[in-house]
């Protein structure tokens, strides 16, 4: 027995909760697929499909599925961990009641966080594994950088697995998820997903660099083009303090909500 | 039919405000997201490829279609499966209302909400100047059976579902797809030859042509009819159908 306090993700506790999501998970195949149907869809038909009547890109000069496609795998990695922990967390909470279960056995609050955050991330990083492949195969690889792509989509699975959690504990009911779209479908739109940040007004550009998004593009579509430079140190330090700034909110919120 | 249709106006009345984060705003910032935003990329790129039109004018109607599909199907297939388990069919079923009342009620409604939606999305076309002239109303109506076209079949096969999890699926592998490549972003006929005539089969793509014929002011008569047709066949094949699941599910 050690009296000694160990940061949570250091304890193998933690690791129990994520074996628990990897069971559930591994059930079947179909979260995976599931993952990766839409990210797919639009790079097929906005990509390759509106890509046509674009040409190539202002300012970037490569074919505009190229352009796209890293930031279709940033949005996935989003996605993925963000859905598992805001989607998936609340459903555990307040309908399957499955802490209610865990909390009595030696996991605390933090090790569920901690937990949950990790099995996001883990998931996350499958989706980008497997997108990138497709990506590949697809012929929309142009720099060997490309693969900086995973260790990116672990920062912003990290960040947004975060945000989630935080969120997710000032839900009431599942009528509050629609405003959380109210947030996330415009990100992913303006978050220079699909076009430059130079097609937007002067005025409006600031507003778009804030966003979260707009970093995780950034960390993932400059090396795939290739471009390397140590302007990427800042998505990767907003990135670990956005999710950082996420992580004590949920652990403060869910330790007052769990343990009353 | 009226007093079930009465029911979901009553019910809606309340709870309208987050139905227009779904069916209003959300088809709206596709339209500035990529109407607008990408858009000024195509139209500096290839300014003949769009005849003559801008992108945005081009995509405005096919995302109108889209929008008045999406939230039909979901009304029609998650709001159906959730009335049939535990909502305001169980309720309904003990009383003098037949279930092909229920079913018409509901379609109604349905129609009612696309109808509105609709209208809002085409008045803001209008204020952008996406649109070709008042023949854009006639859209509207496009719009409105384009809904019913997916919310009839859907709600046929939804009053059996027991799981929601289904309909994600129905959504995620049937409703994205035909969204994506029913000439909503780009033209079909930019697609390889072989696959081209598939496209033609797709509902949403007569959804897509009529809205956008009407919009732009190039709707020919025989062209609009066929499109008519088809999605009339689809309303009311699938209510014929419905008639038949909803009192199987609701009078066993």
């Amino acid at each position: 027995m050690t009296t000694v306090a160990t940061p949570a993700w250091t304890r193998r506790r933690t690791l129990a909760l994520v074996e628990r999501n990897f069971m559930v998970y591994r059930r079947s195949i179909t979260p995976l697929l599931n993952a990766l149907v839409e990210p797919i869809l639009y790079l097929l038909s906005i990509g390759v499909g509106v890509g046509l009547l674009v040409g190539t890109v202002p300012g970037v000069d490569v074919p505009y599925a190229v352009y796209v496609a890293p930031a279709i795998l940033a949005t996935t990695a989003m996605n993925t961990a963000f859905n598992q922990t805001s989607f998936g967390v609340f459903t555990r909470m307040k309908v399957e009641k499955t802490y209610d279960a865990i909390l009595p056995t030696p996991l605390s609050v933090t090790d569920i966080a901690v937990g949950e955050v990790t099995s996001a991330m883990i998931n996350a990083l499958l989706t980008s594994i497997g997108f990138l492949t497709l990506m590949a195969v697809g012929g929309l690889v142009t720099s060997a950088w490309v693969l900086l792509a995973l260790p990116a989509s672990v920062l912003i699975s990290y960040a947004f697995a975060a945000g989630g959690l935080a969120v997710t504990t000032y839900l009431r009911d599942f009528p509050d998820f629609q405003y959380i779209q109210l947030f996330m479908l415009p990100m992913y739109l303006f978050a220079t997903t699909f076009y430059p940040l130079s097609v937007y007004p002067e005025a409006v550009q600031p507003l778009i660099r804030v966003l979260p998004l707009y970093h995780s593009i950034e960390l993932v579509r400059e090396p795939a083009l290739g471009r390397l430079s140590w302007d990427l140190l800042i998505p990767v330090f907003y990135l670990i303090a956005f999710g950082s700034i996420a992580m004590y909110i949920a652990v403060r919120r869910m330790t007052r909500a769990m343990l009353r | 039919m009226l007093r079930a249709f009465g029911y979901w106006i009553t019910l809606y009345r309340r709870n309208w405000r987050g139905s227009i984060v779904i069916s209003v705003l959300n088809p709206m910032l596709f339209l500035i997201g990529i109407g607008a935003g990408l858009g000024a990329l195509v139209d500096a790129n290839a300014p003949a490829q769009m005849a003559g039109v801008s992108y945005a004018a081009f995509f405005a109607p096919g995302m109108l279609a889209a929008a008045a599909m999406q939230s039909a199907f979901l009304e029609g297939s998650a709001g159906v499966a959730r009335a049939a388990g535990y909502g305001a069919y169980r309720g309904a079923t003990p009383t003098p209302l037949e279930p092909e009342q229920l079913a018409g009620g509901h379609l109604l409604f349905i129609a009612f909400r696309v109808l509105i939606a609709s209208g809002a999305f085409i008045a803001v076309m209008a204020a952008f100047g996406l649109t070709g002239g008042w023949w854009a109303l006639g859209a509207l109506l496009g719009a409105t059976l384009t809904g019913v076209a997916f919310a009839a079949p859907a709600a046929a096969w939804a009053v059996g579902v027991h799981k929601l999890r289904h309909i994600d699926t129905m959504f995620r592998f049937v409703i994205m797809p035909l969204y994506m490549f029913s000439g909503t972003f780009f033209a079909v006929s930019q697609l390889p030859e072989w696959i081209q005539p598939v496209s033609y089969l797709l509902p949403l793509w007569h959804g897509v042509e009529l809205c956008r014929t009407l919009s732009l002011g190039t709707a020919t008569i025989t062209g609009s009819a066929v499109h008519i047709a088809y999605l009339l066949a689809l309303a009311i094949g699938g209510f014929l159908v419905a008639r038949i699941t909803y009192r199987r599910r609701l009078h066993p």
